[in-house]
């Protein structure tokens, strides 16, 4: 296959009177890490919502690879190959941290329609394995309710992963995290991008992170691209520089 | 029809409006403050009625004294409301939607056994009201000046609280703690006396609704349910909190209901179609409309994103603990019927059948978190279906179509309900189950209308009731493992998956709204099971069997044993018919002792019987 896949044309999306995205279109190829920065407010995770279908967007298209996945609902975008993480972690709260991983892999083999199945008893190695490798392999048994929100981020990726994504949302996924953390999960995502050509799209507040970790970065300025490219190249744009510094450019 | 018959009855249909208003903006001001679905709310509108009956009688029918009496009515009852308030529902704000919905039926079940031990059971009809006795004749038409009367109260009730809201010192809390509470209170507003007051205006306006309703029809022990679900569909309609939206969905509602009756029967390609026996359908359909275009109803807004119920606590599969104890149990059950009386037998049959009951409504609150609140609509109709069945089929063929057939209503009504959720979703189950009633109701040449069906009989070989519960024991402990097996499978995952977080669980694939469908189907399907068991139990079937306190019934069952106990439903079942059947032996007013029961629950044991001796032996050990 080739042309990049996600293919995302004038997408907008108004709340109200308050512009969150203007017009905004970008392309994220297969294997490709995209960091996504800018002010509070410039309409990161709008876009995510638009993107992962929570939010419906006013106008512009979204395509996944051939597929238009704008407004479709947010399940069969992540059957097309859409995962994500979440701003605020959503995780099972009255599972355990193994079935918040198994119900992800069973829903990903289309298996949830069972009514005779037994569910704790499904893909448990495989679950078991994932959380090992984003290293909470010792909390398994553990209630998810009871984690520390570090680790629930970290549950949180244990399921995204379990969906074996063709792209991976993350808003802001180290966040709450230590410097030492931060850059273990950002290289273990980026050993799955290598390795599974998974494209990564991904907002954080830690320019190291950002510019370590991802191949492209684009800006957002109230709803608007102001810039897209490498991270050298973003580094030294004048107009990045005014949107954080707050001069005029 | 002619147009001035339609035009009496479009004023006749508006003066009903007017006083449905008056209930709904009450129960939706309580509702925007303290976020309370105020059930006990028709209850207060019946006091309202009594008292004005009584108070009338006393200080005499001259204008001043009858207008002072519905006065007096209306703010004794915005008292006892305000009582209320602050002794009972002021515990309850912290506690999950669900557990207040419930508590507030409680107080429906003693002020309705409080309202027949104080005025007796006979409808009191009161005296015309002194000045608008007369008619005035309109198009030819004499029509009532009451009903002008009331016609004007409505857009006057209804400007003198958008007044109160906007322009007052007062209204600028109640709007600002709608909007946001925890913010108001730390401004320093007194939460306290703000919802004290709240809940008097609100409740004064159902007792004013009721001393209202007085001259045009009699004070009633029926009038708290009978009122309830129309209010209900009227606020849900109009937007939960809003009372702009309230009014304008009671006068659709008012209108159409109206030209309903007004237009008596059409004929549709050559089928006749009698729309006067529909009103209720009709109400509930204009609903239905309003919730498809627009979810939180005409004027309302999405609201704070709060669960109706709230489980965090872990639930895993069943140990091998459980499964002796099952066993054990069912040993102990099987014993039982070959040596208990006939009476103990006959009341183990119906904890049988209850216990199924409650559990196929654990599957669709507990596993998930759809609280429902007219759960018994599938219970009777799998009980009518049953009783239809054997007039032509034998037994067997009755117990399988049974939970088709509910199970084809439940899927019906699912369509709509899960699109809702929260408060919402448990208003329109209501609604729903009053709507299947009154079509029950209604339609006696099938279902025998408030006599319902008499003799319904199992073969000779099952008519002892020995035979009888060990084969109800036998299908009810069979349908019990499948639906535990169902709470554990990859579906009872991935519904629990929806409860736990909607968002995580669409985001992982799972279709939220269809896998929530397919549970109130299957949860509607084992219902209507037990409704089969049930009518060949008792012989007969009435509609009460689909009427609210059934459904509530339901509710307490699953509460008392635990909403989060696999066996809390059979605990319940036994606890709380055991109960129910000793107390109405020794006093006529087990209403309201049921009544006391759920608000002893919901204030002190919130986690039911199974629940609590969970947290108990869990203490012991640590």
């Amino acid at each position: 296959m080739t042309g990049p896949l996600l293919v995302v044309e004038q997408l907008s999306k108004a709340f109200g009177a308050v512009v969150a995205l203007a017009d905004l279109t970008c392309t994220v190829a297969a294997g490709e890490r995209v960091a996504i920065i800018g002010p509070n407010g410039a309409g990161k995770t709008t876009l995510f919502n638009v993107l992962g279908g929570q939010l419906r967007a006013d106008g512009g298209t979204v395509r996944l690879g051939e597929q238009r996945i704008s407004g479709l609902p947010p399940h069969a975008i992540a059957r097309l190959g859409v995962a994500r993480t979440f701003q605020v972690a959503a995780t099972f709260a009255s599972m355990t941290v193994r079935e918040n991983v198994q119900i992800a892999l069973l829903a990903h083999c289309g298996e949830q329609r069972s009514l005779w199945l037994q569910a704790w008893v499904r893909h448990a190695p495989e679950a078991q394995a994932l959380l090992d490798r984003v290293g909470i392999g010792a909390l398994a048994a553990r209630a998810c309710s009871t984690l520390a929100y570090v680790d629930l981020k970290r549950v949180e990726l244990a399921i995204a992963l379990a969906l074996q994504p063709r792209l991976l949302l993350m808003d802001e996924p180290t966040a709450g995290m230590a410097a030492l953390e931060r850059s273990r999960l950002m290289t273990l995502v980026s050993g799955l991008a290598r390795s599974d050509g998974m494209a990564v799209l991904f907002t954080e507040h830690d320019m190291d992170i950002v510019f370590s970790h991802a191949d492209r970065i684009l800006v957002l300025n109230r709803g608007r691209l102001i810039a897209d490219g490498s991270p050298a190249a973003v580094r030294s744009n004048p107009e990045v520089r005014a949107a954080y510094l707050g001069t005029a450019a | 029809m002619t147009f001035s018959a339609l035009f009496i009855q479009l004023l006749n249909g508006l003066a009903g409006a007017a006083s449905l208003f008056l209930l709904a903006a009450g129960l939706s001001l309580i509702f925007g403050v303290t976020r309370i679905v105020n059930f006990a709310h028709g209850s207060f509108m019946m006091l309202g009625a009594y008292l004005a009956y009584s108070l009338i009688g006393r200080l005499g029918g001259s204008g001043v004294g009858y207008w002072g009496a519905v006065l007096l009515a209306a703010l004794g009852v915005g008292s006892l409301g305000a009582l209320v308030e602050a002794t009972l529902l002021r515990r309850l704000y912290r506690a999950p939607e669900l557990l207040q919905l419930i508590a507030t039926f409680g107080i429906v079940l003693i002020m309705g056994d409080a309202v027949l031990h104080i005025w007796g059971a006979e409808d009191l009809l009161g005296p015309r009201a002194p000045g608008l006795q007369g008619t005035v004749s309109i198009l030819g038409s004499a029509v009532p000046q009451y009903d002008l009367f009331l016609i004007a109260c409505g857009p006057l009730v209804w400007l003198s609280l958008v007044f109160l809201l906007r322009r007052t010192r007062w209204g600028l809390l109640v709007r600002a703690a709608s909007q946001d509470r925890v913010m108001t209170a730390a401004l320093g507003v007194d939460q306290a006396r703000l919802f004290s007051g709240v809940f008097f205006v609100g409740t004064m306006l159902a007792g004013l609704a009721g001393a209202l309703q007085l001259p045009r029809e009699p004070a009633n022990l029926n009038i708290d349910l009978a009122v309830i679900a129309d209010a209900f569909v009227v606020t849900v309609a109009g937007g939960l909190g809003s009372i702009s939206g309230a009014f304008i969905a009671a006068l659709i509602i008012g209108v159409v209901k109206a030209l309903c009756i007004g237009v008596g029967e059409i004929t549709l390609f050559g089928m006749t179609l009698a729309l006067s026996k529909l009103t209720l359908v009709v109400e509930f359909m204009v609903m239905a409309i309003v919730l498809i275009v627009r979810p939180w109803g005409l004027l309302g807004r999405p609201p704070p994103a709060s669960p109706g119920i709230e489980l965090r606590e872990l639930q895993q599969p069943p140990g091998r603990r459980f499964a002796f104890g099952v066993a054990a149990g069912l040993l102990l059950l099987v014993a039982t019927g070959f040596v208990a009386d006939e009476y103990t037998l006959v009341l183990l049959t119906e904890i049988a059948v209850f216990a199924l009951f409650a559990l196929s409504l654990q599957l669709l609150m507990g596993t998930g978190g759809m609280a429902s609140f007219g759960h018994a609509a599938f219970l009777g109709s799998g009980a009518y279906a049953a009783a239809l069945a054997s007039r032509v089929l034998p037994m067997g063929w009755a117990l399988l179509i049974a939970p088709l057939v509910a199970g084809a209503l439940a899927l019906f009504c699912g369509w709509f309900c899960v699109r809702l959720s929260g408060v919402y979703l448990a208003m329109l189950t209501l609604a729903f189950a009053q709507i299947v009633w009154s079509i029950v109701w209604q339609s006696d040449a099938v279902t025998g209308g408030s006599n319902g069906l008499v003799g319904i009989w199992p073969p000779a070989w099952l008519s002892s009731p020995q035979a009888y519960y060990l084969l109800c024991l036998a299908l009810v402990a069979a349908t019990i493992l499948l639906l535990w097996r169902v709470s554990f499978s990859t579906f009872g995952y991935a519904l629990r998956a929806a409860r736990d977080s909607p968002l995580r669980a669409a985001a992982c694939g799972i279709d939220v709204r269809r896998v929530r469908w397919v549970a109130f189907a299957l949860a509607g399907a084992f219902a209507g099971f037990a409704g089969a068991l049930y009518v060949y139990a008792k012989g007969s079937i009435a509609p009460e069997i689909l009427a609210i306190p059934r459904s509530i019934d339901g509710l307490v069952i699953v509460l008392l044993g635990g909403l989060q106990a696999l066996s809390g439903p059979l605990v319940g079942a036994a606890a709380f018919i055991g109960l129910q059947d000793t107390v109405a032996r020794h006093t006529e007013y087990w209403r309201a002792f049921v009544g006391a029961a759920i608000l002893a629950i919901t204030l002190a044991f919130p986690a039911g019987i199974v629940g609590t001796l969970k947290h108990w032996l869990r203490r012991e050990r640590t």
